[in-house]
């Protein structure tokens, strides 16, 4: 590519001419990747273009149709799990993947374990083994503790431990922060420099690009399967990476529907409390109008809208919709008052995955499709799903197909559908887009402006400032459990966004 | 944190202390209702009534550690002995042949569980509900409906070996030799579940079977050696049933499979999978022993011992979900007074 100071270093792993096909699709097609010691290499494109694929290749989940994997100098045409550990490579999945019942220490030992054909588990060595580890790279956890009773940051820290204790030479991490906090970002980037200094070759693979610019040397971009662009991070620019990763150019400015802004307010909110997450919230959100929710993880932001979702009822204060006062003890109460709520976790939280799409579409709604009360109404359910998957645009093959074969951007659209098909007055939706790529993202936010048009008032609970500026008349910053700036028409920037996050 | 870490580690990993808690209040109320019981006559019966039902609880903790649920050990136990009492008839053939010739039997048909389970990933109650049945089935059509009174000449001869004999209020108590090998075998089954690599990737299975699975397990030869495992203890299991009662009968056994579960989930073994310990599972079968045993001194018909294992199991199931339910719910970023200050 270039004749950087990156070329000068062997790559520690490659993946040569990499073909995967499923049942006649090509997920992978003569795709070539590199990885280095000591660098940070950025594996990013939309849901579906094969980053997945190309990390189970590599870790031996899959098997590749051809191709081969090269691992320091040593040649392989597929390897299994156990072989890709042994050969220095380990993936931490989003999902961490760690064992929720054992010790942290445990769980950072057993694997390398299992790589090393162990017989006996060595139970007296487990803890100082660990502890070694964890010192070296100057960590704070309690190696007795059980892992499900650890947060999100520091089970990522368990996996990353455990990763290392196997000798990687190479690791994978899967959107390595989602989940995480800014301060967690900060210092998971302060150990990533760290573990470069040791010379461990690592890839991020992400959506979330700012964050992928900032920390990686190299940068690797596929799209539906194919590689796109490779070379040093410093080549590329936001706008340069979406377009590499979408085929096109997204514009990032505020873009805003109308509405009447003397409107009587759809949903009014006075001195709600809930203890020891949120007290004294009051806000007003009219028909047609989109506001902004956003704090830090912990802020109490999404607390807010699940409380007035029913999930956790407040203590005190009151809720009025369309002026009429509304008691919201149960999610049943919620959705009677005319609430429609799109949780942050939608696949657990959200969908019924291995239901179909429309069985999904219609299952907050059945009451909605009923004749005399009793019956559900066939041809009203299959029209409001065709409906829904038409104005949507769920790519899938139809509508009976499952929801877990769908992407991140898709199972969004589903969850979306599920509750528009309520015909809900407020529709809250917590980080609407995240986990989602750049094109379904900007589609997700069209369909929220489309929706306000047509009256319906929207809360977003949201991290993502650019996506905050988009698309939200109004924005209101939580911090410690308390709204402490609301920031209204054109000062919505992000710049104002992110002091008031700050402050 | 300080001040709850000791209470903790008396409450044990599996709430053993909480289990040892219930037995020594049971033992009291009992003893003050009817003095009888602390006798070594009564203790000894109870004993010798907690043996089998041990050998056969320790292959359901694996299971259940693992994930699964098995209901067939119970036929596999009374197929094993009764076809290796069937085979070897009245006369000669010693213990060790006998014991040999029932674990082939109880290790052939835990693997049909084992092959079922971990290649086609079926369910493990539905696969050992149907394997039961045909167990039962096949051992009544094809070996033998008859009960047995002529026990091999080595069984019965250790039907009435005792390793201990007391004398105690004008008869004489005795323990049951069974006792050693018993609880050798628990400490055998403690031992590979702490410290070899196929115990702990039960717990990792339990915990987490696809990140087992990631994780480089071998998770399908795992689950058919566990299933072969239980198998194995079942028939030793069936054997000692035998020669204790004396006689082999084929309708034995199979339907107290609930008395056994129970006793493991009382002993703390999590019916969600991944967590349970031996400790825990002796004391649960000791418990569920002591309770039918008491209920049969304070003069209770035996009809409502069902009941009570019922009720016990709900129950022991039912504190496990409630604290789940509580590990779970949600925790708020900040104490009360943190809010207000901000």
């Amino acid at each position: 590519m270039s004749s950087e100071p990156s070329a000068a270093t062997a790559p520690v792993l490659e993946a040569r001419h990499i073909v995967k096909t499923y049942g006649g699709v090509t997920a992978l097609d003569d795709v070539t990747f590199e990885a280095r010691a000591g660098h940070v290499h950025c594996l990013a494109g939309e849901n579906g273009c094969g980053k997945s694929t190309l990390i189970k290749i590599i870790s031996g989940v899959e098997r590749p149709d051809s191709g081969s994997i090269v691992i320091d100098g040593e040649e392989y045409g597929h390897l299994t799990p156990a072989e890709a550990i042994r050969a220095g490579v380990q993936v931490i999945y989003q999902d961490f993947s760690l064992f929720p019942n054992l010790s942290v220490a445990e769980n950072i030992v057993l694997t390398a374990q299992v790589a090393d054909r162990k017989r006996l588990f060595s139970a007296g060595s487990t803890r100082p083994r660990a502890q070694a580890i964890v010192d070296e790279l100057g960590l704070d956890i309690d190696l007795d503790a059980r892992v499900e009773s650890l947060s999100v940051a520091n089970r990522q820290l368990t996996a990353i431990c455990r990763a290392l204790i196997s000798d990687a030479k190479v690791i994978f991490m899967d959107e390595p922060t989602t989940a995480l906090t800014r301060t967690e970002v900060s210092s998971l980037f302060a150990l990533v420099e760290r573990l470069r200094e040791r010379n461990v070759a690592l890839v991020f693979v992400t959506h979330k690009l700012e964050e992928a610019l900032q920390v990686s040397q190299d940068l690797t971009i596929l799209r539906s399967g194919s590689l796109v662009v490779t070379g040093p991070a410093s080549d590329f620019d936001r706008r340069s990476v979406t377009k590499h990763m979408t085929g096109r150019d997204v514009i990032e400015s505020r873009h805003l529907n109308d509405y009447d802004a003397t409107a009587a307010p759809r949903l009014s909110v006075e001195g709600l409390t809930l203890s020891g997450a949120f007290r004294d919230v009051s806000f007003e959100v009219r028909p047609g109008e989109i506001l902004g929710v956003t704090g830090l993880l912990g802020s109490g932001r999404s607390e807010i809208v699940e409380s007035l979702f029913g999930i956790y009822p407040a203590g005190s204060g009151t809720v009025r919709v369309d002026g009429r006062q509304v008691r919201l003890h149960s999610i049943t109460d919620a959705i009677d008052a005319g609430f429609g709520y799109v949780p942050s976790d939608r696949l657990t939280e959200g969908l019924c995955l291995d239901k179909s799409i429309a069985d999904n579409t219609i299952s907050a709604s059945l009451d909605r499709h009923r004749r005399w009360g009793i019956f559900t109404d066939r041809g009203k359910v299959a029209s409001t799903i065709d409906r829904f998957f038409t104005a949507l645009r769920i790519k899938a093959p139809d509508v009976s197909a499952p929801v877990r074969s769908l992407s991140g951007g898709n199972a969004q659209r589903v969850v979306l559908a599920k509750w528009l098909a309520n015909d809900p007055r407020v529709l809250m939706l917590n980080g609407p887009t995240v986990g989602v790529d750049v094109g379904s993202k900007e589609e997700i936010l069209d369909i929220l402006r489309a929706q306000a048009t047509r009256g319906m008032s929207i809360v977003v609970v949201s991290d993502d400032v650019p996506e905050l500026v988009s698309v939200c008349h109004r924005v209101l910053v939580v911090r410690r459990g308390r709204v402490t700036h609301e920031i209204a028409g054109d000062d919505v920037t992000a710049p104002a966004i992110e002091s008031g996050l700050a402050a | 944190m300080t001040t709850r870490k000791p209470l903790a580690r008396l409450k044990g990993g599996n709430n053993e202390g909480v289990v040892v808690l219930v037995l020594l209040v049971v033992v009291v109320l009992m003893t003050v209702a009817n003095p009888e019981f602390l006798s070594f006559s009564n203790l000894f019966s109870i004993v010798r009534s907690s043996l089998v039902p041990t050998v056969l609880a320790l292959g359901v903790l694996m299971v259940i550690i693992s994930g699964g649920i098995d209901v067939s050990f119970t036929a596999i136990a009374i197929f094993a002995a009764y076809s290796t009492v069937t085979w070897v008839g009245p006369g000669g053939a010693g213990a060790v042949v006998l014991l040999v010739l029932a674990c082939v039997v109880g290790a052939a048909l835990g693997l049909v569980n084992g092959l079922v389970i971990s290649t086609l990933r079926l369910p493990t109650l539905i696969v050992t509900l149907g394997t039961s049945t045909m167990f039962k089935g096949v051992l009544i059509a094809y070996i033998g409906a008859q009960y047995i009174a002529d026990l091999p000449e080595a069984m019965a001869r250790l039907g009435n070996a005792n390793v201990l004999s007391i004398p105690s209020g004008g008869e004489v108590a005795n323990l049951h030799v069974f006792v050693i090998p018993v609880a050798a075998l628990c400490v055998l089954v403690w031992w590979v579940l702490s410290h070899t690599m196929w115990g702990r990737s039960l717990y990792a299975y339990g915990g987490d079977p696809e990140a087992a699975r990631r994780a480089g397990f071998p998770v399908v030869r795992a689950q058919i050696i566990l299933y072969t495992a239980v198998g194995v203890l079942a028939a030793v299991g069936g054997l000692m049933h035998v020669t204790l009662s004396r006689n082999a009968n084929p309708q034995d056994l199979v339907g107290s499979e609930l008395d056994i579960i129970a006793a493991v989930v009382l002993g703390g073994a999590s019916i969600f999978g991944g967590r349970g310990s031996v400790l825990g599972t002796v004391l649960g079968v000791f418990l569920i022993q002591i309770i039918q045993n008491s209920l049969i001194l304070v003069g209770i018909p035996s009809v409502w011992q069902r009941a009570a294992v019922g009720a016990i199991l709900l129950l022991g199931v039912g504190v496990q979900a409630l604290s789940a339910k509580r590990t779970s719910r949600k925790v708020f970023a900040y104490a009360d007074e943190e809010v207000v200050a901000a």
